[in-house]
């Protein structure tokens, strides 16, 4: 069956059987996760056969994933990129994981200090920016419930990988990234009310 | 950017953003469209909303698309 709008089909494989397409899914699926892993590899602290194991462990947790999701393909795309889109997102869940393993600075950690570096502040010009990010630090402190401080201060001072904050607050990236959503909506208001920056959102 | 740029930037939240399980629900779908040259952007306003101002849900999509690419090459 055709989905009328996309032209693409409904259900290009077999829920049971059909041993061959699932082989060659998964064959399609490694090599997707192993161009992905290579593609990310340059910025990751990971190399070699860690790379390959994590792949292949993607590669295998996004067919699982697929298979238990296959009747809730609608033909809305074609068919291997819905499928695609598990290896990738099976990619990040491992690099995300990897992190929280080997953590670069301690997650809990709080060091005000690299805020402006985190932002790009030229450090010779501090006066022309010390004001501004000692209000954003008491806008941290004082406007933000005790969860959106915990994600600000991991996520922005600490640059712990939001996939990784998932995994450490067992949690889901939706989440994490609403609690953030709401915390800059809330330190651009601070700021703008004590006339740091503009108002609008 | 500057750190006042990239601090404002960071601030700035978009009410059409259709948050992380939106766009994971729809990437596979949105990543064909940009793959084909649809006009994506009056279609679904939120969807690049959200890839700005979200590093992991914008470095699948760069991913989905490198494998879409990938597969044409």
């Amino acid at each position: 069956m055709l989905n009328q709008r996309s032209g693409y089909r409904r259900s290009p494989l077999p829920a049971r059987g059909g041993r061959q397409h699932w082989g060659r899914l998964h064959e399609l699926l490694v090599r997707i996760a192993r161009r992905e892993v290579a593609r990310r590899g340059s910025r990751l602290r990971v190399t070699g056969p860690e790379l390959e194991d994590l792949a292949y462990r993607a590669a295998a947790d996004a067919l699982i994933a697929i298979t238990g999701k296959l009747r809730q393909f609608r033909g809305e795309s074609r068919f291997t990129t819905w499928a695609y889109k598990f290896a990738i997102f099976e990619v990040s869940a491992k690099i995300g994981r990897h992190f929280w393993r080997h953590p670069a600075v301690p997650l809990d950690a709080e060091d005000w200090d690299r805020l402006p570096d985190r932002f790009g502040f030229d450090p010779a010009r501090e006066a022309e920016w010390r004001d501004l990010l000692g209000a954003l630090h008491r806008a941290v402190d004082d406007k933000l419930t005790a969860r959106q401080r915990a994600v600000f201060i991991a996520i922005v001072l600490n640059g712990v990988p939001l996939d990784t904050l998932v995994i450490e607050l067992a949690s889901n990236r939706n989440a994490i990234y609403k609690t953030l959503f709401d915390a800059r909506r809330k330190l651009r208001a601070a700021l703008a009310a004590d006339g740091h920056i503009g108002d609008e959102s | 950017m500057n750190g006042w740029a990239e601090l404002d930037e960071f601030l700035r939240t978009d009410p059409r953003d259709v948050g992380c399980a939106q766009a994971m629900e729809m990437m596979h779908i949105y990543a064909d469209l940009v793959a084909a040259g649809a006009p994506v952007q009056e279609r679904y306003p939120g969807f690049p909303a959200h890839l700005r101002a979200c590093g992991p849900c914008a470095e699948d999509f760069d991913g989905l698309l490198a494998a879409l690419r990938d597969e044409t090459n």
